[in-house]
């Protein structure tokens, strides 16, 4: 360690001295060690190359790129900071670690005077996933949204609710036609998004926004009716059940189907794989459950937070402040795909280029649900995935009660997680 | 270690002064000296094997939850309440445990057996044979289990094109269970093959000859001959392999992450400790597993009886 901080700060002397000519402050500007996934567009090297410069020798950012599944991320941070690991500062978080990573006492929360500022101009919902007893702890970094896309010239009329895609797609099927509709139905996290989405659009929500009581009810029992409809019905992918976002993708583009759920990240794909597709997709917003109010997308997206056992807090609550910049937020969007957290960077012209979708994406994100807020979410998440999937065998009217005391054990900390 | 043990070699050198309880000066000095060379040895493994399990144990009677630090208290026995009455993850985990070390460990050692044989026997070729035996053996686990993972897996894999369409072996219970314990035939059979050439090597060719002298036929042979001298080997390749077995945890892990209830008891450890942070009860669990593979271990040293090693050298 010793050896890299010198190496550090010989680096910095280096720099310092045949650069732009700041002639001080480098023999004390600290290394802080970002932790992030693996961006492959290098669009977060960039901003942490242009940050630490921009800096004038209060800190040099250094990536570290963590393993690129999301477990394995979340494993490597957990097992260094439980182990009181000083040489993590700035943490790249999904969306929902905050609450797990707080409560355990891993993370510095932002002084309120930045937190406001953070605050300001960034979507309400993406705070609220970086939000933990009512204190700040991560700062929203990039967002995410599931759309509908569905193939214009099969669908003229792209559906608005649940009940009418799936009539569409039972026509579809009846006059032999491409007719599948594509969702995450495996047995994994992504699965408790379409659940969480679901029982959020039917006006809903799985437990109580502080996270200590399961607060399931009629909605929930509305979204698993839709759920075990469509695993009944013709518009079913045979392979439903073991369905992630990438075989949905690929499902689509091999023409099979009429609908997809889905990320952006679809649409740049298709344009590469598959031309004539591409130019037959549509979007739409995700279809609403309760026909009353707009659907409630679940969010997703990347948080950045502080170690609360770095060495540099303040330089590191900076250094975020900066890599969050609007200039920033719009070079992860077109370059690296990340959807932007700054409403004002919708209205830049490169973004809405790169993403002819913008509008139908912001209005998702503006009615955004968050998943579960909770130190325990990733059992809450490991039960609803082990008791709903696969989707086929759900029965709503009996599942419900046995779901419900599940969640709330795992809340607890009680039993086994599946 | 007892006095009796240690009164045996002193004995043999009478010519040494006595001291009372009949240990010579020097053997006294001898046994200084031994404790003295294998104390560092017998330090580290402390640090490294007892220290970590008993911090286990005393964590496994904690409620020790890291997303709520505040919360934790100690709880005696309740966490190892909580992991025996689950019925539906732990005794089933343990079942399929179970089932999965038996069936691979028996057909392992019935292929195993005869491979040692061909590997005893060949005439031509002894090192292109053992070599070539072994060569599963060498391979990562893991990366044998991806190229498995990939090879069942529908589009990219050849194993799966011989199945009828769209079947998707690795995302239903019983294919699932049976393409791990495949894999881990495939992957461990040369270790019990070569444990056993060993156990080979050591039966004399004159009792065979006599055997075959007094008009034994080959099974004759090898069940009233070769078997029994082979005992000890036999055992120390089942102890092995049962150990492992019933500690499976990458083959299972990269073939199907422990979906569609293909969990074994450390997948399902793992998930308590790594997944859900839960320190008491996976502390708990492993403990289980460690009681597990002991009395495993026990019950082979027993039902062997004297062939076990060590007592089969007198």
């Amino acid at each position: 360690m010793v050896r890299v901080v010198a190496l550090a700060v010989g680096v910095a002397l280096l720099t310092s001295s045949c650069g732009s000519g700041t002639p001080t402050a480098s023999g004390g500007t600290p290394t802080l060690a970002w932790y992030i996934f693996p961006e492959p567009s290098g669009s977060f090297a960039a901003a942490a190359a242009e940050c630490s410069k921009a800096s004038n020798g209060e800190y040099n950012l250094q990536m570290h790129v963590l393993p690129a599944a999301a477990d394995g991320q979340r494993e490597e941070m957990v097992r260094r900071l439980a182990a009181g690991d000083t040489a993590l500062d700035i943490l790249g978080l999904d969306v929902t670690w905050t609450a797990e990573f707080a409560e355990a006492g891993w993370l510095a929360p932002w002084p309120d005077q930045i937190a406001s500022q953070v605050k300001n101009g960034t979507l309400p919902t993406m705070i609220k996933t970086g939000t933990w007893n009512n204190k700040l702890y991560s700062a929203p970094f990039n967002t995410n949204t599931e759309l509908l896309w569905y193939r214009k010239s099969l669908v003229p009329h792209p559906p608005k609710t649940w009940a009418e895609m799936l009539s569409q797609a039972k026509q579809l099927a009846s006059q032999g036609k491409p007719h599948y509709i594509e969702i995450q139905g495996a047995q994994y996290e992504g699965f408790t998004v379409w659940f969480n989405t679901m029982v959020a659009s039917a006006g809903g929500s799985i437990i109580s926004p502080n996270g200590q009581t399961v607060t399931l009810g009629s909605s929930a029992l509305s979204a698993l009716r839709i759920m075990a409809a469509l695993a009944h019905s013709p518009a079913a992918d045979p392979s439903l059940s073991n369905q992630m976002e990438d075989q949905n993708r690929l499902a689509f583009e091999s023409g099979v189907a009429a609908f997809e759920l889905n990320y952006p990240f679809i649409y740049p794909s298709a344009k590469v794989d598959v031309p004539k597709i591409y130019k037959d997709i549509g979007w739409a917003p995700y279809p609403t459950v309760d026909p009353s109010q707009p659907s409630h997308v679940t969010i997703g997206g990347i948080d950045l937070a502080v170690s609360s056992l770095s060495r540099y807090k303040k330089q590191s609550f900076d250094a975020i402040q900066c890599l969050r910049q609007d200039k920033n937020q719009v070079r992860n969007a077109v370059k690296g795909g990340l959807p932007p957290v700054s409403e004002a960077v919708y209205k830049d012209k490169s973004f809405q280029k790169a993403y002819p979708a913008w509008k139908t994406i912001l209005q998702g994100l503006q009615h955004a649900s968050v998943r579960p807020l909770t130190p325990a979410y990733q059992s809450v998440s490991l039960q609803i995935a082990y008791s709903l999937s696969p989707p086929s065998t759900i029965v709503p009217q009996s599942d419900l009660p046995v779901l419900k005391q599940r969640i709330q054990d795992a809340i607890n900390s009680k039993g086994l997680v599946p | 270690m007892s006095t009796q043990t240690q009164t045996a070699p002193a004995a043999a050198s009478a010519s040494e002064p006595r001291k009372q309880g009949g240990i010579s000066e020097r053997t006294r000095a001898e046994r200084k000296l031994g404790w003295m060379l294998c104390a560092p040895a017998a330090f580290v493994m402390l640090a490294v094997t007892a220290y970590p399990i008993g911090y286990a144990i005393y964590l496994s009677l904690q409620r020790y939850d890291l997303r709520f630090p505040s919360r934790t208290h100690f709880v005696g026995l309740a966490n190892y309440g909580t992991v025996l009455s689950s019925t539906d993850l732990w005794w089933r985990a343990f079942g399929l445990t179970v089932l999965v070390a038996a069936i691979s460990v028996v057909i392992e050692l019935i292929l195993g057996m005869a491979i040692a044989m061909v590997m005893h026997r060949a005439l031509f070729g002894r090192g292109v044979v053992r070599t070539a035996v072994l060569v599963p053996y060498g391979i990562v686990t893991v990366v044998a289990a991806y190229s498995w993972q990939y090879a069942w897996t529908p589009g990219t894999g050849y194993l799966a094109a011989l199945l009828p369409k769209d079947s998707a072996p690795l995302t239903s219970t019983l294919p699932a269970i049976a393409i791990i314990i495949l894999a881990e035939i495939w992957k461990t059979t040369p270790f019990m093959a070569l444990l056993l050439l060993a156990g080979l090597s050591l039966v004399p060719n004159d009792l065979l000859n006599a055997a075959r002298v007094d008009g034994a036929t080959a099974w004759e042979r090898f069940r009233n001959v070769t078997l029994p001298i082979m005992k000890p080997a036999i055992l120390v390749a089942l102890l092995f392999r049962t150990l492992d077995a019933f500690r499976i945890f990458d083959n299972i892990f990269i073939l199907t992450q422990g979906a569609h209830n293909t969990r074994s008891v450390s997948i399902l450890d793992y998930d308590q400790l790594f997944t859900a942070l839960n320190l008491g009860v996976g502390s708990a669990m492993s403990v289980l597993i460690f009681l597990a593979v002991a009395l495993i271990a026990f019950l082979y040293i027993k039902g062997f009886g004297a062939a076990a090693p060590g007592q089969a050298l007198r």
